[in-house]
């Protein structure tokens, strides 16, 4: 089902009986992009790859408008319902994969089992394997609006976004969606031993983006990526934290696109 | 009417700073326990001990014991040891725990055991009790919190089978697997002992504890707030058929008793003084409330819109989001200490009562005919208050004011859950 939102169309597919809701603009080769453990939004940033190309951004199920798969329990079968998604959206050939944070790393568990179908991959900031060094951040010890200063390079790099204090309806978006993250990943917290091991199996040229200053998820886990990955690379974009999409979408944009293009 | 006594066996270290009113504040779960002495916890665990022993000797009905983790407020984070020493060193008062944090078990078979070894070791005497836990539980030993609820019933489902049901059986659940559940030790009682659920204002605990017909303790609540909780108790009762009456009522209030007004209130002022529970009434301490809201404590079902934008996140859908902050502090313990007030306002409040068994006695008489509830627990012995404080306490509560609050039971007709069968509504022999 596709319907015209003010901006963008709005799609809708169902996968294992639940709604998976998605937005897209633009036109050209596909881009799929799957948002950060907070949350979906259509962000500056999509505009910016729309430009170009078709961008279908997706609300992971039991996030925004997707339906709670209240069974899973696993980013893993979070993929599985979006490789089953983006098929019947028929955004699953030459389809360039972008997944931020959380949503990297259900992107990249997803190139593991759409191994040929992908033109290229891109893990900004991505969770999902153990760095050998440090841990990703843990949500729980945090008031979720520190927690998402975190992302950000600094505190007023985030004033510059969300003000002194974020919205009453932005906070609480953000609490449903660490719901559905905490329902998926608890025990490691957010990373899944195997993923290295499958990861030595995916030809598809990716781009592992990180901000230098990245008080989420440390550059040691894009050295676990990058040493797992058979055709990755690792671009890091000076001066930004986690959330490089929000911080400076104009650089993250050239940088997916560079990407792409090659 | 059954009456208990009650500590949560605070870490009383006197030359930390802990304790006292120059005492260093202490922080939930931001503590570390390198600064635990064992020395000084071998002696408030057998000092606890010892108090239980002596509040038997003074007539207490019910010995009462709480858990909770990695904090110093609370030694009791391995209850069921303390309980089994109880079960062999005291003779006559039932042992209460309120309760073991059941989501965090995930082996509740064995604790099935554990409980069913103490109650043959008390021969009888064990009442148990299940809590959902605080965050900082969930945190300590890292259950999913948004599983905590359905965790929760599956173990208590699972263990009054594994207590009531000859094995052997599997269990193939959503949250515990077994392939041959037959524990060898069963619990004395038949077909189980009584399940009291402790809790403090979550209306899906109440309405489950009612649908069950268990006795529900309110924890040093407020008066009112306490009395609209047993009210909802009463609803559920009726929608599921049965008159609940005061045996399924339980309330614990600090009470401390002492030789002379002025004792009673330098003890009294050690309630709030020493490493207290920052989360009940009769406290003051540091809430962390990013720990009373690990994501999906409470459980939000409802779909979010896609925003075309970060600011305008939501848009449209205030009221309903309203409706869920308003369901989600209703549900959660996430409660502010300072609101708690200083001591005298908590003593005008009845959240501390303290005095000669003159003055204390009046006053839990207004408790009593307020709440009529027919178990009770004076808790005591607390803060910053040391061995000779409680056991002043403990002698006077005998020799004056257990007689005293027995009688007004009679008068005011508060039967317990063992004078009535909860389940039943049936009369019991008194033991």
């Amino acid at each position: 089902m596709t319907t015209q939102t003010e901006t963008h169309s709005q799609i809708a597919v169902e996968v294992s009986g639940l709604k998976v809701n998605a937005l897209q603009d633009g036109s050209g080769p596909n881009i799929v992009v799957l948002h950060h453990s907070t949350g979906p939004g259509w962000i500056p940033f999509y505009d910016l790859l729309a430009q170009n190309h078709t961008v279908t951004a997706i609300d992971m199920p039991g996030y925004g408008q997707s339906e709670r798969p209240v069974w899973a329990r696993h980013p893993r079968d979070i993929a599985i319902m979006l490789h089953s998604a983006i098929h019947k959206m028929g955004i699953d050939t030459d389809a360039n994969l972008v997944g931020m944070g959380f949503g990297g790393w259900v992107a990249a568990e997803l190139a593991c089992m759409h191994l040929h179908g992908l033109d290229s991959l891109t893990l900004i900031g991505a969770a999902g394997v153990q760095p050998d060094e440090g841990e990703i951040a843990d949500v729980i010890f945090y008031e979720f609006e520190e927690y998402v200063k975190l992302g950000f390079s600094s505190d007023e790099a985030y004033a510059d976004i969300f003000g002194d204090e974020a919205a009453p309806e932005l906070k609480e978006l953000w609490d449903f969606s660490r719901e559905m993250t905490a329902r998926l990943t608890w025990k490691p917290w957010m990373f899944n031993r195997q993923l290295p091991h499958l990861l030595t199996e995916l030809e598809t040229p990716t781009l592992l983006l990180w901000g230098e200053n990245d008080r989420v998820v440390p550059h040691g886990v894009a050295e676990v990526y990058d040493a797992s990955l058979p055709n990755s690379r690792l671009q890091v974009l000076e001066g930004l934290g986690h959330l490089v999409e929000l911080e400076d979408a104009q650089a993250t944009a050239d940088a997916v696109i560079a990407h792409i293009s090659s | 009417m059954f009456i208990g006594y009650f500590t949560e066996r605070p870490y009383q270290d006197f030359e930390s700073g802990w304790v006292g009113a120059t005492g260093r504040e202490i922080e939930d779960l931001g503590m570390t326990n390198g600064d635990y002495d064992p020395r000084i916890g071998a002696e408030l665990y057998n000092r606890y001990l010892d108090e239980k022993v002596y509040a038997e000797e003074m007539g207490f009905d019910g010995l009462m014991l709480n858990e909770h983790h990695s904090t110093p407020f609370c030694m009791g984070g391995v209850m069921n040891v303390e309980a089994a020493i109880l079960a062999r060193i005291t003779k006559r008062a039932k042992i209460v725990l309120l309760g073991n944090v059941l989501p965090i078990w995930e082996d509740p078979l064995w604790l099935a055991e554990e409980l069913a070894e103490i109650d043959m070791i008390s021969r009888g005497r064990l009442v148990t009790g299940w809590v959902r836990g605080t965050g900082r539980e969930s945190v300590a030993h890292n259950s999913q919190a948004p599983f905590n609820w359905e965790r929760f019933q599956e173990a208590h489902d699972f263990v009054v089978k594994a207590w009531s049901t000859p094995g052997p059986f599997r269990w193939e659940g959503e949250h515990y697997q077994y392939r041959y559940v037959n524990p060898w030790a069963r619990p004395y009682q038949e077909p189980h002992p009584q399940i009291w659920i402790p809790g403090v204002m979550s209306r899906n605990t109440v309405k489950w504890c009612a649908e069950h017909r268990y006795p529900y303790v309110m924890l040093a609540t407020e008066i009112e707030p306490t009395k609209k909780s047993f009210d909802y108790y009463d609803e559920v009762a009726q929608e599921n058929g049965y008159e609940a009456s005061t045996e399924h009522h339980g309330y614990l209030f600090k009470v401390h008793v002492d030789e002379t007004e002025e004792l009673a209130e330098e003890a009294g002022r050690k309630y709030i003084s020493g490493p207290a529970n920052p989360f009940l009434e009769g406290n003051q301490g540091t809430v962390r409330s990013n720990l009373q809201n690990l994501p999906g404590l409470t459980s939000r079902t409802q779909l979010l819109p896609t925003v075309s934008t970060f600011a305008a996140a939501a848009r449209g859908r205030q009221e309903e989001q309203k409706a869920a902050l308003a369901e989600k502090e209703a549900e959660t313990d996430k409660r502010d200490a300072d609101a708690f007030g200083t001591y005298e306002e908590q003593v005008n409040k009845y959240s501390i009562i303290t005095g000669t068994p003159k003055t204390v006695i009046p006053k839990i008489r207004h408790v009593l005919e307020e709440l009529r509830p027919g178990n009770i627990f004076f808790w005591d012995g607390d803060g910053a208050m040391n061995h000779d404080d409680a056991m002043r306490s403990l002698r006077l509560f005998g020799e004056e004011v257990i007689p005293a609050v027995r009688e007004m039971g009679k008068e005011l007709d508060l039967k317990g859950a063992f004078e009535v069968n909860t389940l039943t509504g049936d009369p019991m022999s008194g033991d």
